[in-house]
């Protein structure tokens, strides 16, 4: 403490006040502010520069501390979220310690909240006097170093979580990779074609599946979730609940022969993999290439589950003895030192839009479903059929189902536009019918995306600006009887039309995962408003999340086409990477300690703390705070009824001595 | 519960067998109505579309008059014209949500005496009907059910727009679960908040009737026996220009538009004429027999 800031004698503060441009300038007299820190007690230089988080700015506050003349640092500017990391640094580099220093918000919380010059002083006026009113009952702090466990845990194994699992796993880390399905490979394995390069979706998402599967780094947990997440950034502790496939997967070779002889002839449960369109047994693999490789049994379909009176010729017929009907869940426990969620997106429930009949007429499909539909390895084998089996002569696509509706979801999903684009393609090369597009606006921005829209026009498809208005199946003209009718307003022509189609794909938009809720919580960051999972900064820190050490790739932080993912799941990767390399983290010293001889043993804060920090110790008949684990909430500090419990950075006296600064210099 | 009955003009003229038919499936369920006293018009249309405030007026007079009547603690006011259920509905809103019309509203309201609070809610038969009284209570009164009888349920424009108070805005369903539990068949149509024409039938027939034959085409087209509407309005621009729009479109166009309360009173096996049945122009003559009862031999 004697090397770094002297807090023997008087308190010497030091008040800086930012103009920041005109940001808080223009609304904030700024002038008036330093001559008014200046009259404060304590107060031994106040100063005022344009941009106090520039070099110049922070080399003004080191001058001062080198000289003496301060011992206490006070800025006046903006959001702590903002520079509160710079000026720490800038005192502790002048040779202060870095928490000999309070910083007051005249920006977000006056300058750009108020056009009233008068009361915007008046109010940086009180942040100063609370700020400087606080300082001086500071006390210097250390931050503690904790190392980081190199392991990485990848929740999701779509293609953003299979990109950053084999990222991290070239780097020669170890990757957890958790999925809940059966297989990994998400929403892209059951694609046909992606665009705008229509290359086939599987040829290029299989290698990267198997390359996961053969990964000595990589240990992959299919048809698993995460239960638990405890610890912090660098020494996270997760559970992984295992569910039983009932085929033991280090013994099955995928031979597929279980599936044969099922005493199910014919298969007669909805296929989750092909949306429903096709039927599966009860034991199955999701799709030829399902990586791992392994069937999997349903226990709700499964005859030995409900009766217990199968004859069980899956594991008869079973020559490695695979088949075990008495698994049961298993609980992984692991640690890990940073966690990228990767858990993806849902499409838009179409039926919540009653007028596009969707569950109503049998040849009003969603998008997906002609995914699969036109997908060579789908319930068609890529031969899109309607209802009744015959090729359809007409086709309608209508775009943002479910996106940029002030009664569903107001944000565009980013990927329908391109993907509409697509099927309208692979719609005319497989059945040569007219396509119809009904759109609001074309957003083809990326690469190749505007000229793949340029070649539809080509291809004479037809494209109709308007939100669509109504699907029915009720008939004005003879042509529309037996038809889908499009009653759309087209919005070019300033016409309303009437288009009958035999068949119409609704492009459903993205929405975040069901569970996205829940999810957030076990790993306790935030969602915005709409639910996807919220980054620590919509530009600049786009991968990481309020919570140190657990990153995002993919559409679970918002709608993203393949290429986007992907990219987002490296970066996500080398962010995990930067952590495990540098090899500690810093703890903040915010944390929570007990005056134990206050204590009353009440053990109130014993069940509170939410991150199971503190302890009862018997022999000293006190709580105690574990600093590594406490994450300085201040909910015991809150809570102790004895004043036991007290948090640095928020002591009693400092968090009283603000408020009398607030209120003493209104 | 008791419920105050708001009649409106309509029910008192061209939807005679509404009201008619209404009373009488309401008190065959033992639930009685008592007509709100003095009720003046409920704004809608010429003065809704001229003057909204003098529109909210009278509707507001509707109310306050309802309070003053419910000295049982009533709080629900029925309204079976659809015109006059959206009409009173949308004056309730708009007192709720902007306070300067309150406040002149107020004001009127105490130069005759009368007070409005907002405690009363409008209520359609339907709603009242399905989501009170029950779809079983119903069901078990249908000695008559109308078995083999196929509906297209046709709700109107107003009936769930832009309120949606008791069903989907898009595709209601409370008229086709009633028609189910009276033993009816309702079929499926994409029709049932589909424009009748209003009263663009008189303005520009040309316009008006065109709309009506939309409908009336595709109920007969799926097979339909009956229309089934909750709206006067409705019920008259199906039923009284049919020969007209047969003449029009070169189309023979004969259905029986029928109030949903008049198939209730069917199923119930009331009299025909107090459920005005007699008053149609479209005659529908079709009768029930009384189902078996459950368990019991059949004779013959």
């Amino acid at each position: 403490m004697s090397a770094e800031m002297s807090t023997n004698g008087a308190p010497k503060v030091g008040v800086y006040v930012c103009h920041c441009g005109i940001n808080i300038a223009h609304t904030v007299d700024v002038n008036a502010c330093t001559a008014f820190a200046a009259s404060l007690p304590y107060v031994t230089v106040a100063r005022e520069y344009k941009f106090m988080c520039s070099d110049p700015g922070q080399e003004i506050i080191q001058q001062d501390l080198r000289d003496g003349k301060i011992n206490r640092v006070v800025v006046a500017s903006c959001s702590p979220l903002m520079h509160e990391g710079t000026f720490r640094k800038a005192t502790a580099v002048g040779g202060g310690n870095a928490f000999m220093f309070q910083m007051a918000n005249i920006r977000e919380h006056v300058s750009w909240v108020t056009l009233d010059k008068e009361m915007a002083t008046d109010k940086a006026k009180a942040l100063i006097a609370a700020a400087v009113s606080r300082v001086v009952h500071h006390a210097p702090l250390v931050r503690n170093r904790v190392p980081v466990h190199p392991d990485v845990m990848i929740v999701g194994g779509g293609i953003a979580g299979i990109h950053a699992a084999l990222t991290m796993a070239d780097a020669g880390k170890k990757v957890y990779l958790v999925e809940r399905e059966p297989t990994i490979g998400g929403h892209m394995a059951k694609f046909d074609k992606t665009f705008p390069t229509l290359d086939c979706s599987a040829c290029i998402l299989t290698p990267k599946m198997s390359a996961v599967r053969s990964h000595p780094n990589i240990t992959l947990w299919t048809y698993s979730e995460v239960a638990e997440v405890s610890g912090f950034v660098g020494n996270f502790k997760v559970k992984v609940r295992r569910k039983p496939r009932y085929v033991k997967e280090d013994q099955c070779v995928g031979c597929l022969d279980c599936i044969d002889a099922c005493i199910y002839k014919t298969a007669k449960v909805p296929d989750e993999f092909n949306v429903g369109l096709s039927k599966r047994k009860p034991i199955y693999v999701p799709f030829p290439q399902a990586t791992p490789l392994v069937a999997v049994i349903d226990p709700e379909t499964c005859i030995e589950f409900k009766t217990h009176r199968c004859k069980k010729s899956c594991a008869e017929v079973c020559q490695k003895d695979a088949i075990d009907f008495t698994q049961t869940e298993q609980i992984a426990e692991v640690e890990v030192g940073s966690i990228i969620l990767a858990t993806g997106f849902k499409t838009f429930d179409a039926t919540r839009i009653a007028r596009y009949g969707y569950g109503k007429y049998a040849n009003v499909y969603t998008s997906l479903e002609v995914e699969r539909m036109v997908n060579a390895a789908g319930p068609t084998a890529g031969e899109v059929k309607l209802a009744d089996g015959s090729k359809p002569k007409s086709v309608a696509i209508v775009h943002c189902v479910g996106s940029r509706d002030a009664h569903t979801n107001r944000y565009c999903s980013r990927v329908c536009c391109m993907y509409s684009l697509k099927l309208a393609h692979l719609l005319k090369e497989r059945t040569e019918a007219e396509v119809y597009n009904f759109y609001i606006d074309m957003r083809t921005p990326g690469k190749g995306y505007e000229e793949f829209y340029d070649r539809l026009l080509q291809e004479n498809v037809h494209f109709v600006r308007g939100r669509v208005a109504e699907i029915s199946d009720w008939a004005m003209e003879k042509q529309e009887e037996g038809k889908l009718t499009i009653r759309v307003e087209d919005t070019l022509v300033g016409v309303v039309r009437r288009i009958p189609v035999d068949m119409v794909v609704l492009s459903v938009g993205l929405e975040p995962q069901a569970d996205a809720d829940d999810v957030r919580r076990k790993f306790n960051i935030s969602c915005s408003h709409e639910g996807w999972f919220l980054e620590r900064h919509p530009k600049l820190a786009p991968v990481s999340t309020f919570t140190d050490g657990v990153f995002l790739a993919g559409a679970c932080q918002g709608p993203k086409d393949i290429p986007d993912s992907v990219a987002q799941a490296g970066a996500a990767a080398a962010e995990a990477l930067a952590l495990i390399d540098r090899g500690y983290v810093e703890l903040e010293p915010n944390t929570a300690y007990s005056r134990e001889e206050l204590c009353s043993s009440c053990h109130t804060c014993v069940a509170l703390c939410p991150y199971g920090a503190i302890t009862f110790d018997t022999t000293k008949h006190a709580a105690v705070v574990n600093g590594a684990l406490c994450k300085g909430c201040g909910t015991c500090v809150a809570s102790c009824p004895s004043g036991a419990l007290q948090q640095n950075l928020f002591t009693d006296e400092q968090i009283f001595e603000e408020i009398k600064g607030v209120l003493k210099y209104v | 519960m008791k419920y105050l009955y708001y009649p409106g003009c309509s029910m008192k003229s061209t939807g005679k067998p509404y009201e008619e038919s209404m009373l009488a499936v309401f008190s065959a369920l033992n639930q009685g109505l008592e007509e709100l006293v003095d009720w003046n018009c409920c704004g809608a249309t010429a003065y809704m579309s001229i003057s909204e405030l003098k529109a909210f007026a009278l509707s507001a007079r509707n109310f306050a008059l309802a309070e003053q009547q419910a000295v049982n603690g009533e709080t629900n006011l029925i309204v079976p014209c659809a015109a006059c259920y959206l009409g009173l509905n949308k004056a309730q809103k708009n007192l709720e949500e902007h306070k300067d019309i309150r406040a002149i509203i107020d004001k009127g309201l105490a130069s005759a005496g009368l007070s409005y609070t907002g405690r009363f809610k409008v209520r359609h038969p339907l709603d009242v009907l399905v989501n009170d009284i029950g779809l079983e209570t119903i069901q078990k009164r249908s000695i008559r059910p109308l078995a083999g009888l196929k509906v297209a349920c046709y709700y109107g424009c107003q009936l769930v727009r832009p309120y949606a108070e008791f069903d989907d805005a898009h595709e209601p369903m409370v008229m086709d679960r009633l028609v189910t539990a009276l033993g009816g068949t309702p079929v499926p149509w994409p029709l049932k908040t589909r424009c009748c024409g209003g009263s663009l039938t008189g303005t520009i027939p040309e316009v008006g009737l065109r709309l009506s034959y939309i409908l009336l085409r595709e109920a007969q087209q799926r097979g339909c026996d009956v229309i089934a509407t909750a709206c006067p309005l409705c019920q008259f621009n199906l039923e009284c220009y049919q020969p007209k729009v047969s003449k029009m479109y070169k189309e023979r166009i004969d259905i029986p538009i029928l109030f949903f309360s008049q198939l209730m009173g069917l199923a119930f096996g009331l009299d025909r004429r107090p459920l005005g049945l007699h008053r149609l122009f479209v005659p529908f003559d079709r009768t029930f027999p009384v189902a078996a009862a459950e368990g019991g031999a059949h004779v013959g």
